[in-house]
């Protein structure tokens, strides 16, 4: 079951195709998936730098009670900012990034299937975000009503109302042609024997993401558009005088939100599930059943919204099903990390960088999955709700899960990108940088939330004083850490590193590494040959 | 190294269960229903660390056991159906176990049949007004004087220096102690909502919408909280306190704060 | 061996074309909505833009197509494109019928006082009976007539139920080769799509001016205008597209074995059509 059973065939003459065009027209006017997701991966990476540097204005507000740097409008602001731009800048982007890369090289297909609305998909993020950060320079302000944009909160907006609800149709526009690429490139470009289960599991679990894409970000669509006509044609929808309810939004976007949230873990789930086979030395234990649950945990993602709504006075029969709902997501988690454990049970493992971020993944994202458990509990999630609990949970199955798993995914697959080693000691030093530092972060928030903080404030009491103080010091620490990232990735790139081979580690398994490194512009314009129709797995 | 991480990770973890007098850990609170919840929470993390013994346990042992360093060789099995049937079924027992406790106290927290007192609660931008039902007793509450001359930026006045900094306001809610209190909760414009951890409440305050939840509370005393949902620049600004006491006290509080007095 | 190939086109700049018309298009709509009448201009050129790069982008494609560098593959990831598409867009407007429900069902009779809002209706809308139509318990928008189904919506209904027909009869003409038939058929459907928006815009008008029903009118007026409006515009955007369908037909495009297009415009179509079949039964009639 090694590489050594794909055969490959290279057309030795390449035909109507040619290499990059010459300067800025290669990136403006892209269709090949390796430049498009190179784009995609970078913009991502400034994104997140930016969504960053508002999360550490928003940690240094709170280093110590009392307000000492920023009004508390403009600290709603970069909270609202911050997480727009984190879930839709920084990580869908850099899924979707991945995805243009590696998907093509993973099932042996030329390129997406769609090369020229690959293209487009791309280039309206930077305009959806820089109409989002003009904002920050309207009268009024940024967005401050957090990234929820519940209604009558948001219509109290400034100028920027209608570009937040512009640019969140512009995102939406864009992940759906992304998603529907990524579909038609999976259904439809894979080469032939490879049947649907011998995907690979980053494959597979991008084909589900992209389903919950296609249904939920229209869905959000329909949402703002709601907001736009309440606040400039007079509809009722979320007016009760009108009939409405602002609770039916939080249904709606909640609906969007939940899937959401899944959208942003189910890829990092999929490159977690490359990497520990890799190096442990060992096939992925329960391949179809961690396909099987990845697909539950997107079903089950359509029934539990109300879950982020148990203190709007939901009806108690509303409540109880979304608690059961939501209880039950555990089950197909759990399926996941007891097979990433299996698969390492009794393996070979070394420890390299990837290696060590998907650790990092799976014992951190546990966590984070633990905490959202006990949210979804009603009573107590009555006292949890709309604390620095819930930060803390989100953040640890955002920052050490969907960040850890893009980190991951980068150092996994960039010397088959650059064609040439990371620094691994470097690399090593990255990872306990940031894994240290993220608890430091993030774990005295579960405190904070319990001893009564809320979330969205730009001052506290005294008591909350101290853990206070260490979450930002946490930030500050896992923000240079990152420098450190941007340092070893634009090294490898510039091609210091050694000459990486093919294979690049020891014996993967793959159709990605049975193409040179760095992979040539254009990969399989013939469709390579899967003898064993389980190779992957 | 690895090793070393998550042992820590866990000591912390239990140590947070053994400081509830540090402050680090839910309110035990002062009514029945808050001790339920309390505990429901203590069930479902001492199930979560449980899990965490065994899942971590078993990472960490195999990444000890199993290293290429140490000479381990890989295995070649990738299925095995029995296990996971169990790692399957057992977390589905063990979410049941969690349901069915968590199931009788929402079952009781949402009945509020048979109230003693009924106070409706409205949210303002940013404040909060209280009417006694029936009784011709209302009035705002808003944060209190020596709060709102600290909180301004660099006002020069450190907040360590503020009794209660930022919980607490002019005119608090009183309620007689033992008696089973109904709150209405609505909004005059954006939604606000009304928590007390000691009371474990947390309802929503939505314009055109009347929430209904209920406490009784056991001990007499000062319970602090604050807004919990988003509500414009002040919502760090707006906190809720209730002043527990016996009810004779009660009963003169009320009278001397009708309106002909 | 190259015949076979996955057509992957080499380089493009209708894409980026489109994203600069979109900036200048939502950019203009929003100043437009904060109050400056000027944006609107930047607001058209926006669109301007984005319509130029539809033309050519799809000017671009008919070329390539015509030209044979499309294999039986590249066919199939263009389908499978068109149907997730119009899945996305059966989501979008679920979010709108969604509403619909949830207001029939949830926020109007809790607003009555069901389930667990006795006192919503008893302290803050006294006399609030839960009925529908409504528009609210503050008579938003004051009296207003609800749209009764019969009459104008019954005739738009059986318009675009005949039109289904009609193009299904283009479509069977088209694999058989009987262009004749097909030009004719073809020319019927985007006609009878035309008439469906005119008679649509007559009802609009006579809402707004006979019956007092509008945008306005509360939740009804909200919920009406919004889903017939969106499912209104899809007509109109869809009967431009079987009119394009036309043209290229006359033109002699599509074979009875190649016509990717002329299915795609009709899948939107028959997505179009049961969509007002929703809307009849859920706005108009129950
Ligand atoms: C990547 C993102 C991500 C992921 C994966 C999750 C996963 C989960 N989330 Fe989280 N969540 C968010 C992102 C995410 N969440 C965000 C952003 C918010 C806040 C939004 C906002 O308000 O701004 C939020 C808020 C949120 C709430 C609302 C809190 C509130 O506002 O009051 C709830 C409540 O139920 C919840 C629950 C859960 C549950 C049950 C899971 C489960 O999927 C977790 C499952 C995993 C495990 C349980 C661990 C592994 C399992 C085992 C080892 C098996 C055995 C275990 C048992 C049997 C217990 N989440
Ligand atoms: C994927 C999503 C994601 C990610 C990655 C993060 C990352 C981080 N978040 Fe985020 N956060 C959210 C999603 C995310 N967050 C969401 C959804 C909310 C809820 C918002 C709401 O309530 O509406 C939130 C809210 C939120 C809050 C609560 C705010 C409030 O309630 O008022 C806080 C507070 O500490 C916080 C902190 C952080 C920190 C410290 C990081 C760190 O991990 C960030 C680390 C990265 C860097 C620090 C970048 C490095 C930058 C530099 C080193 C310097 C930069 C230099 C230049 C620009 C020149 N976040
Ligand atoms: Cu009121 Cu927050
Ligand atoms: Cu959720």
């Amino acid at each position: 079951m090694s590489s050594a059973e794909i055969s490959t065939h290279h057309d030795a003459a390449h035909g109507e195709h040619h290499g990059p065009a010459k300067g800025i027209r290669r990136w403006l006017f892209a269709t090949n998936h390796k430049d498009i997701g190179t784009m995609y991966l970078v913009f991502s990476l400034l994104m997140f730098f930016t969504g960053g540097f508002m999360a550490l204005i928003i940690r240094t507000e709170l280093f110590s009670p009392g307000l000492q740097f920023v009004h508390p409008e403009f600290f709603n602001q970069m909270t609202t900012m911050h997480a727009l731009i984190m879930v839709f800048g920084a990580v869908m982007p850099a899924f979707v990034g991945l995805a243009n890369w590696m998907i093509p090289m993973m099932i042996g297909a030329p390129d997406m299937a769609l090369p020229r609305m690959n293209n487009w998909s791309f280039w309206i993020l930077p305009v959806a975000f820089g109409i989002l950060l003009s904002t920050l320079w309207m009268p009024g302000g940024a967005p401050a009503s957090g990234w929820t944009m519940y209604p009558p909160l948001v219509l109290q907006t400034g100028d920027a109302f209608p570009f937040l609800i512009f640019s969140v149709h512009l995102m939406g526009f864009s992940s759906i042609m992304g998603a529907i690429n990524i579909i038609v490139t999976i259904i439809n470009m894979r080469a032939p024997n490879m049947t649907l289960l011998a995907m690979p599991m980053f494959v597979w679990t991008w084909l589900i993401t992209a389903y919950l894409l296609i249904a939920v970000m229209p869905v959000l669509a329909g949402a703002v558009t709601m907001l736009l006509t309440d606040q400039f044609f007079g509809t009722s929808f979320f007016l009760a005088a009108g009939g409405g309810d602002p609770v039916m939004f939080q249904h709606i976007f909640w609906f969007f939100g939940h899937p959401e949230v899944y959208i942003m873990i189910l890829p990092a789930f999929g490159v977690v599930s490359e990497i520990i086979p890799t190096f442990s030395r060992k096939p992925l234990f329960g391949h179809d059943s961690m396909v099987y649950a990845a697909s539950s945990i997107a079903f089950l993602s359509f029934i539990v919204w109300a879950h982020h709504m148990f203190t709007v006075g939901m009806p108690l029969t509303g409540q109880l099903f979304f608690m059961f709902a939501t209880l039950l997501i555990a089950v197909p988690t759990g399926v996941k990390v007891f097979n990433w454990v299996a698969t390492m049970w009794q393996g070979a493992m070394t420890f390299e960088t990837p290696m060590l971020f998907s650790l990092g993944f799976v014992f951190l994202f546990t966590i984070g999955g633990f905490s959202g458990l006990m949210l979804a509990v009603v009573p107590a999630d009555i006292q949890y709700h709309d604390s620095y609990f819930v930060v803390a949970h989100f953040h640890y199955v955002l920052v050490p899960g969907s960040i850890f798993g893009i980190m991951a995914a980068t150092y996994y697959w960039l010397p088959k990108w650059a064609g040439h080693m990371y620094n691994e000691k470097l690399g090593r030093i990255h990872f306990w940088m940031s894994a240290i530092f993220v608890n430091v972060t993030f774990f005295p928030m579960h405190f904070l939330g319990l001893a009564g903080m809320p979330r969205r404030i730009p001052d506290y009491s005294t008591q909350f004083a101290d853990f206070n103080s260490i979450a930002s010091v946490g930030a500050i620490g896992f923000g240079l850490s990152q420098l450190l990232f941007v340092y070893i990735v634009f090294r490898c790139v510039r091609g210091d590193g050694a000459t990486a081979t093919a294979e690049v580690w020891d014996n993967p398994r793959g159709l990605e590494w049975t193409v040179p490194s760095p992979a040539p512009y254009h990969t399989f314009e013939e469709p390579p040959e899967v003898t064993d129709g389980k190779a992957f797995s | 190294m690895i090793q070393k991480l998550c042992l820590s990770a866990l000591a912390i973890l239990f140590a947070s269960s053994a400081g509830a007098e540090w402050e680090l850990n839910m309110p035990r609170g002062v009514t029945e229903l808050s001790a339920e919840t309390y505990n429901l929470h203590m069930q479902v993390f001492y199930w979560c660390c449980a899990i965490a013994v065994v899942v971590f346990g078993a990472m960490i042992y195999s990444l000890v056991k199993h290293r290429k360093a140490a000479g381990a060789k890989p295995a070649n099995f990738s299925h095995s159906m029995t296990a996971e049937m169990i790692w399957t079924i057992i977390p589905i027992i063990i979410l049941m176990i969690m349901a069915v406790p968590s199931a009788e106290t929402l079952i009781k927290l949402e009945d509020g049949r048979k109230p003693d007192l009924t106070v409706v609660v409205t949210g303002y931008q940013w404040k909060w007004h209280y009417e006694y039902l029936g009784e011709d007793v209302a009035y705002y509450s808003s944060l209190a004087r020596t709060s709102v001359d600290a909180r301004r930026k660099n006002s020069g006045i450190d907040p360590n220096t503020v009794e209660n900094y930022l919980l607490d306001v002019d005119n608090p809610l009183v309620v007689p102690v033992g008696a089973k209190v109904r709150v209405l909760i609505t909004s005059n414009d954006v939604i606000h909502a009304w928590w007390v951890p000691d009371l474990a409440i947390k309802k929503d305050a939505v314009p055109g919408f009347m929430n209904e939840t209920w406490f009784r509370a056991e001990l007499t005393g000062v319970y602090r909280g604050q807004c919990a949902e988003l509500c414009g620049k002040d919502h760090g600004y707006m906190p809720v306190v209730v002043e527990v006491v016996e009810p004779t006290a009660f009963q003169n509080w009320l009278d001397s704060s009708r309106p002909e007095n | 061996m190259s015949n076979n190939r996955y057509y992957v086109p080499s380089e493009s700049y209708w894409p980026i074309v489109g994203s600069i018309g979109l900036l200048f298009t939502m950019v203009g709509v929003s100043t437009w909505l904060n109050g400056s009448s000027p944006a609107f201009w930047l607001f058209m050129l926006g669109v301007t833009i984005v319509v130029v790069m539809l033309f050519g982008w799809f000017a671009n494609v008919i070329a390539e197509s015509e030209s044979g560098v499309y294999n039986a593959q590249v066919d199939v990831s263009f389908r499978m494109g068109m149907f997730w598409f119009i899945f996305s867009e059966v989501m979008f407007f679920s979010a709108f019928f969604g509403a619909l429900f949830y207001a029939r069902n949830m926020s109007i009779p809790w607003l009555g006082g069901d389930s667990n809002n006795f006192f919503t209706n008893l302290i803050l809308w006294d006399g609030f009976e839960s009925t529908w139509p409504t528009n609210g318990p503050a008579d938003v928008g004051g009296e207003y007539e609800s749209m009764p189904p019969f009459g104008l919506p019954l005739i738009n209904t059986a318009l675009l139920l005949t039109s289904s027909v009609t193009i299904t009869i283009a479509h069977h003409a088209l694999l058989q080769g009987q262009r004749a038939l097909l030009k004719v058929f073809l020319a019927l459907t985007f006609l009878l799509g035309f008439i469906f928006v005119y008679l649509q815009g007559v009802e609009y008008i006579h809402a707004y001016h006979e019956m007092n029903l509008k945008l306005t009118s509360g939740i009804y007026g909200s919920t009406f205008f919004m889903l017939t409006g969106f499912h209104g515009m899809h007509v109109t955007i869809g009967a431009i597209m079987l009119t394009i369908i036309w043209l290229r037909v006359m033109k002699g495009h599509f074979t009875p074995t190649k016509h990717f297009a002329f299915e795609a415009v009709a899948w939107y179509w028959h997505f179009v059509d049961v969509v007002w079949i929703g809307l009849y039964v859920f706005v108009y009639w129950l």
